[in-house]
């Protein structure tokens, strides 16, 4: 595994995002790393912009992460991707979600949501290490929406692993075991098959 | 055992770790988690107080009473409460007192950015100051210590980027207070009755405790030294001390664990082993200007932010533009221009009952005094109803005085619940009284909301979820004197806005009680059923785009006649609250067909 690494997750609140990042900031504890999280969330409970910074390595002193030095993006919404892009390290991997949520300044402000060609475009730009997921998608075809974050970090786990940003010691199975430690038992089922079908997305990409 | 905690979360750890008894506070960001982690831990005693300073008050007399005692709030909580932090240093106290101040560096969610290391300089108090979770425990714990040994309240300050950061933290067991048994009140008046025969000897007092906690910081093990390179040498605190050794892995650092009173000897001793000496603290210049005054050369603010939060970044890129760090250590940002991206500013919930009054407040044009809460949003475009917000509770006030100041127009205050229990009585107490025709609307959403659904006194359950007595506004209200109270459901548009228009035309003052409970609230959210949008009914006139709810999107589909976008619902936002259905002028929105599926 590298001696250290940057992650930002962005994303629209009630997305999941901090679930998301509790779990990776476990993962990162779990394989024997120091690990740091930090939050930053609006002052809504539903519909604000999200971000979350998690660092693992060797030794971890800030928690937070300077613009330009992010090395793993994980984006929950199209909008909130292109928005913290320049947050990233030049060809840092970057995981899309296909989500859209339109906010209410296009809604009824008149100002446009970008449309998928900008994204694709402007993330090229930056890196060229990208893989698109649509979490809702998937989500969705196991009977819940809400699971869609879970999908992404499976989607998430198997990059790593392929970009061999993860190193032996980091199984899919510990990611596993943390993500059911912080759900619901009765969700237990969802999430693992959430994790895994997140997993095969990316797998398949290859 | 080591967990991943919060700076939160860490503080009740140590706070349950050093065998606090009673812990009281008003929720507030950053630092709600605390109460709402320690609630968890048996053997403690903790609740939510309907302000501050009656959280404060609460925690001394549990350690007046010989139990510790801990208060917990946001920075702006200790100007509520600093008439009880004032007191509480002339007196000191039988049992440890831990007041905790979370400060917020860039306002994240808050009216200002006050740094309050300031009031233990003015209270006489000590400061101590974690960097990590780790030391937000150990510093806990130590405060409860220091507390008893120097017979002095003590403030612990944490940071947004403290309360908010995780990071592992070994974890202790319990040490209980040495007596279970509630000791006797002290009868000691002549220390705890400040009348001002009593408190002119306790100045003195607290004048020469301040001198021994200096003294004692010398040999604080959460002040320390790590000598390396000399050519620079960083005195630093707080989540600061975590940049300064990312920015300058070989510096030499003294960190200060305890940021008031500071240690003279090891700052003189440590400043002479350097050649340049530098201070990397967040927002004022309280260290610096501190160690100036002893005489030694310093530089701070001249180098490093005075506003806002600092980060690595900002750290590093102040460093080379002062010259202590070389040019080729600037990390350059992707050279991507993204375009305009459509802002994604904080709104209320779809479904929120506020929504419905913003509306009316909006289209009746009057003067909207607001105040801190969810509600606040309401200044927020398309609803645009706020016209002042300045801390809890000052809405009523504000409209009460510019009301006695003649200003023209009929003023309304707008306040949540909880900040109504919080400051907001008084300030009702006061437009009877001395009698101005202020409307008061109380939004009542039965529960405090902004800060993630705490109790309060009108929920009619504790902090532990315990059923209690139910403090009814109606009657509390009418109790006051005021004579025209209504209380009308706040999905209700229509009798909003007769009533609002009924208050207008008298000259007295009137409280409106809109109610209806969050819809976050699990219970609420059940009953979601979401509306649709009858395309062939929809003309695009754009009525229901301007109460700003998040599941109202615009169609791609135009209408024929007038070419403007019709309007869509999404069905997984929308809760079916029904106001944008009651302001539809052509009854274009129902509710969708329920689908037999298991939900």
């Amino acid at each position: 595994m590298r001696d250290s690494i940057n992650f930002l997750l962005a994303g629209v609140g009630g997305q999941g995002t901090i679930l998301a990042s509790d779990v990776l900031v476990n993962v990162g504890l779990a394989a024997g790393l120091q690990a740091k999280q930090a939050e930053v969330h609006g002052m809504s409970q539903r519909g604000g912009s999200v971000t979350s910074y998690v660092r693992w390595g060797r030794t971890v002193h800030s928690p937070l992460v300077g613009a330009g030095e992010v090395d793993v993006f994980l984006a929950f919404e199209k909008a909130e991707a292109l928005r913290n892009l320049c947050q990233l390290r030049m060809g840092a991997l970057a995981l899309v979600n296909l989500a859209a949520i339109e906010p209410v300044t296009v809604t009824s402000g008149g100002q446009s949501y970008p449309d998928d060609a900008t994204l694709h475009q402007k993330i090229a730009e930056v890196t060229a290490q990208v893989v698109y997921v649509d979490g809702e998608a998937i989500a969705q075809s196991l009977g819940n929406i809400r699971a869609a974050n879970v999908v992404l970090l499976g989607a998430l786990s198997a990059l790593m692993e392929r970009e061999g940003l993860s190193g032996d010691e980091l199984s899919a199975d510990t990611w596993l075991k943390v993500i059911i430690g912080r759900v619901p038992p009765k969700y237990a089922e969802l999430n693992r098959q959430a994790f895994e079908q997140g997993r095969q997305a990316v797998e398949r990409e290859v | 055992m080591i967990k991943m905690l919060s700076g939160d979360e860490a503080v009740a750890r140590g706070a349950w770790e050093a065998g606090v008894v009673v812990a009281s506070a008003y929720p507030g960001t950053p630092s709600t988690e605390i109460l709402e982690d320690l609630v968890h831990y048996p053997n403690v005693y903790t609740e939510w107080a309907p302000n501050e300073k009656v959280a404060v008050d609460v925690a001394i007399g549990a350690a007046y009473a010989g139990k510790r005692g801990l208060a917990a709030m946001k920075h702006v909580g200790l100007n509520v409460a600093a008439d009880s932090f004032m007191y509480a240093s002339m007196t000191g106290m039988e049992a440890g007192l831990v007041i905790v101040t979370a400060d917020d560096p860039a306002m994240h969610s808050s009216q200002n950015e006050q740094d309050n290391r300031t009031f233990a300089k003015f209270g006489r108090v000590p400061c101590l100051e974690p960097s990590d979770s780790q030391e937000a425990k150990d510093l806990t714990i130590a405060a409860f210590g220091l507390s008893e040994r120097f017979d002095t309240p003590v403030l612990l300050r944490l940071t947004t980027r403290i309360c908010h950061s995780t990071s592992a933290v070994e974890l202790g067991e319990r040490v209980e207070p040495a007596s279970s048994e509630p000791k006797p009140f002290p009868r000691n008046p002549s220390k705890y009755v400040m009348v001002p025969g009593n408190a002119v000897k306790r100045h003195p007092v607290i004048e020469q405790r301040m001198r021994d906690v200096a003294a004692f910081a010398e040999t604080f093990p959460y002040n320390h030294v790590e000598m390396d390179d000399t050519s620079l040498g960083i005195i630093t605190c707080g989540v600061a001390y975590q940049y300064a050794k990312e920015v300058f892995p070989h510096a030499s650092i003294l960190h200060l664990g305890m940021t008031w009173p500071i240690p003279d000897q090891m700052i003189r001793k440590f400043a002479a082993s350097v050649k340049r000496l530098i201070v990397i603290e967040e927002l004022d210049p309280f260290l610096e200007e501190a160690i100036r005054l002893m005489g030694i050369e310093v530089e701070g603010k001249s180098i490093f932010p005075l506003m806002g939060e600092l980060d690595p970044r900002v750290v590093r890129e102040a460093a080379i533009q002062a010259g202590l760090l070389p040019a080729n250590q600037h990390v350059a940002l992707p050279e991507v221009e993204v375009g305009p991206l459509p802002a994604r500013p904080p709104v209320l919930c779809p479904g929120c009952p506020h929504r419905g009054v913003f509306y009316v407040l909006n289209k009746l044009k009057v003067p909207v005094n607001g105040d801190i809460g969810c509600y606040t949003l309401g200044l927020i475009p398309p609803l645009s109803a706020i016209h002042s917000c300045g801390c809890m509770g000052a809405s009523i006030a504000v409209a009460h005085g510019a009301a006695k100041a003649g200003s023209p127009e009929h003023h309304v205050a707008v306040i949540g619940d909880s900040t109504f229990f919080h400051t907001g009585i008084p300030a009702l107490i006061n437009t009877v009284y001395n009698q101005s025709p202020v409307i008061t609307i109380i939004m009542d959403n039965r529960v405090t909301g902004m800060t993630g659904h705490q109790q309060n006194p009108g929920t009619g359950f504790t902090l532990q979820g315990k059923p209690t007595t139910v403090i009814e506004l109606e009657p509390l209200v009418r109790s006051l004197g005021i004579r025209h109270v209504k209380t009308v459901p706040a999905y209700n548009v229509e009798e909003i806005e007769s009533t609002l228009k009924e208050y207008i035309k008298q000259d007295e003052p009137a409280v409106l009680i809109t109610l209806e409970p969050c819809v976050l609230l699990p219970e609420v959210r059940k009953r979601w059923v979401p509306l649709e949008v009858l395309s062939d009914q929809c003309n695009g006139c754009a009525l229901c785009f301007r109460i700003g709810c998040p599941a109202i999107l615009k169609s791609d589909e135009l209408d024929a006649r007038l070419q403007r976008p019709k309007a869509l619902i999404d069905a997984t936002l929308c809760t079916g609250c029904e106001v944008c259905a009651q302001l539809c002028p052509r009854d274009a929105i129902t509710f969708r067909p329920v689908e037999m599926e298991e939900v």
